[in-house]
């Protein structure tokens, strides 16, 4: 054995050392300042991390793309629908009269909305577009109200860190960061192109996250949760879809 | 790293005579480590992009330009295929299983150890002189007498001599340069003006390209001119010397036990 090799041996120690607890700080700093998203577990893991932790740092005030009037898509795409439930269809025969929206978790003021209530507060549109998973996209108008009016209703607690929503389809929930939660753009959106918004489209209460692809923009929502801690929702992976194989966040 | 490639063996050392079967080793390997490693991480990465690419395409199997693209609007092409989606009318009575979900989670791991990867590669190539010595071709080497040369060679499937086997020729040269810097930073460009978050930042990736299912059709593009580069690649490979150019980018050893 030369001296050379010793050394080469000793430094790639040292190297290899520096680099493992170079990993663990940059983890434990990660997880910190909110960098690891709910379904950092398994194999793709690495990968996501990469993806939501920079996104985060490089996007976190960004506004997603504004398009003109005469760029919407005519006629606007309503992607396929799962058979909605009985539920659903009482409350569409009424004319959603009773369409509730019901808030609670790590909030100050739980409380349930109406859709003329939340149309009490300042309307906001915006004229962006819903980018599908699968590679297809349509530029709409979106009518309502920005989710940070409604969680600044319920006055969420300082310590909040996701904001989880259900829709009235089973097994339809999503959740997202305060980042996006309290972001300008993320709307609770009622209406579409100057109109109500349609059942194809969500009607009558969508949610808009529009730095997100479609499958984050959950349809029919009726019940957010807010809260710091995504284990005790479904399988603990922030949404429904990472359990159907999908990833947790969609800024891609 | 920086000086194991730099040296060129003396070309007798890599010349076995012809009477001789004894192994000539060189203490210079063929291709440094830094390469070796980077080469074939790159084509894990490249292979498994590919193939998740390939499955998230079978649930759009549609080509637009400019900003939106969708089924009540007219493709600039569609692929004869089948679809994991029953939105998309493709002739075919049946639909495939969806395999998006771990394509995707797949593709974009593999970007992001493609990039680093990448990264690595292109500092260490720098500082080494890998780039100035063995990939920019030199003033001789770049004039249009040895390009038309270096072509018919190409055409005629010459065989390249022992002493070309130790370094890239001029086509050769070219073709590597294309794809690292043209190729790989274009699929990248294309493929991160595809992100609503990203492009939310920095909307000029999206606008220059025209729009983001321009972006996507022009993703599908540059992926179609990566996997002709390595059918080419591995073809050029055969030609020269399947065992050996295979044993010098694994071992980095490239002297010739069998006689040719």
């Amino acid at each position: 054995m030369s001296n050379f090799s010793r050394r080469k041996l000793i430094t790639t120690g040292v190297a290899a050392s520096a680099g493992v607890s170079g990993l663990g700080v940059a983890a434990r700093l990660a997880q910190k300042y909110g960098l690891v998203p709910p379904d950092h577990a398994g194999m793709y893991g690495p990968g996501e991390t990469l993806t939501y932790a920079s996104q985060r740092l490089l996007t976190r005030h960004s506004l997603a793309r504004e398009f003109s009037p005469s760029q919407i898509s005519k006629p606007p795409l309503a992607n396929e629908l799962a058979p909605l439930p009985d539920a659903f269809k009482r409350l569409q025969a009424a004319g959603f009269a009773d369409w509730r929206l019901s808030i609670d978790g790590l909030v100050d003021r739980p409380g349930s909305f109406s859709l003329p209530q939340l149309k009490s507060y300042p309307t906001r549109s915006q004229i962006t577009m819903v980018q599908c998973e699968e590679g297809w996209s349509y530029i709409a108008e979106w009518i309502g109200v920005p989710l940070h009016h409604v969680l600044d209703a319920v006055s969420v607690q300082p310590h909040a860190r996701y904001v989880v929503y259900f829709s009235i389809q089973p097994d339809w929930w999503d959740s997202m960061d305060m980042a996006d939660a309290l972001h300008p753009q993320t709307f609770l959106v009622y209406g579409m192109n100057g109109g109500e918004l349609p059942v194809g489209n969500g009607g009558p209460l969508r949610m808009r996250v529009p730095r997100q692809l479609g499958y984050k923009n959950v349809k029919f929502i009726t019940h957010l949760t807010v809260t710091d801690n995504l284990k005790t929702f479904g399988k603990g992976l922030g949404s429904a879809s990472p359990e159907g194989g999908y990833a947790w966040y969609a800024g891609i | 790293m920086a000086t194991s490639e730099s040296v060129r063996p003396p070309l007798g050392a890599s010349l076995p005579s012809s009477a001789s079967s004894v192994p000539v080793t060189t203490v210079t390997p063929r291709h440094s480590a830094l390469v070796r490693v980077t080469h074939w991480i790159t084509t894990l990465c490249f292979l498994a992009l590919l193939l998740s690419g390939v499955e998230i395409v079978i649930s759009h199997p549609r080509f637009y330009w400019g900003e939106t693209g969708n089924v009540l609007t007219t493709p600039l092409f569609k692929l004869p295929i089948p679809s994991s989606r029953a939105l998309v009318p493709t002739g075919y009575g049946y639909v495939l299983p969806d395999q998006n979900g771990w394509s995707r989670y797949l593709h974009f791991q593999a970007a992001w150890i493609a990039v680093l990867t990448g990264l690595l590669y292109i500092i260490s190539i720098l500082l080494s002189g890998h780039l100035r010595k063995n990939l920019l071709p030199d003033k001789a080497g770049l004039s249009w007498r040895a390009f038309s040369t270096s072509i018919v060679d190409h055409l005629r499937f010459k065989r390249p001599t022992e002493a070309e086997a130790w370094s890239y020729n001029l086509l050769q040269r070219l073709s590597y340069l294309f794809v690292i810097f043209v190729l790989f930073p274009l699929v990248i460009w294309t493929g991160l003006a595809m992100s609503p978050a990203f492009v939310s930042s920095v909307p000029l990736t999206v606008t220059l390209l025209g729009g983001q299912q321009s972006a996507r059709t022009l993703h599908f593009f540059v992926s179609l001119a990566l996997v002709l580069f390595l059918l080419v690649h591995i073809m050029m490979v055969f030609l020269a010397g399947f065992r050996s150019r295979m044993r010098a980018m694994i071992t980095g050893r490239a002297d010739h036990k069998e006689r040719t």
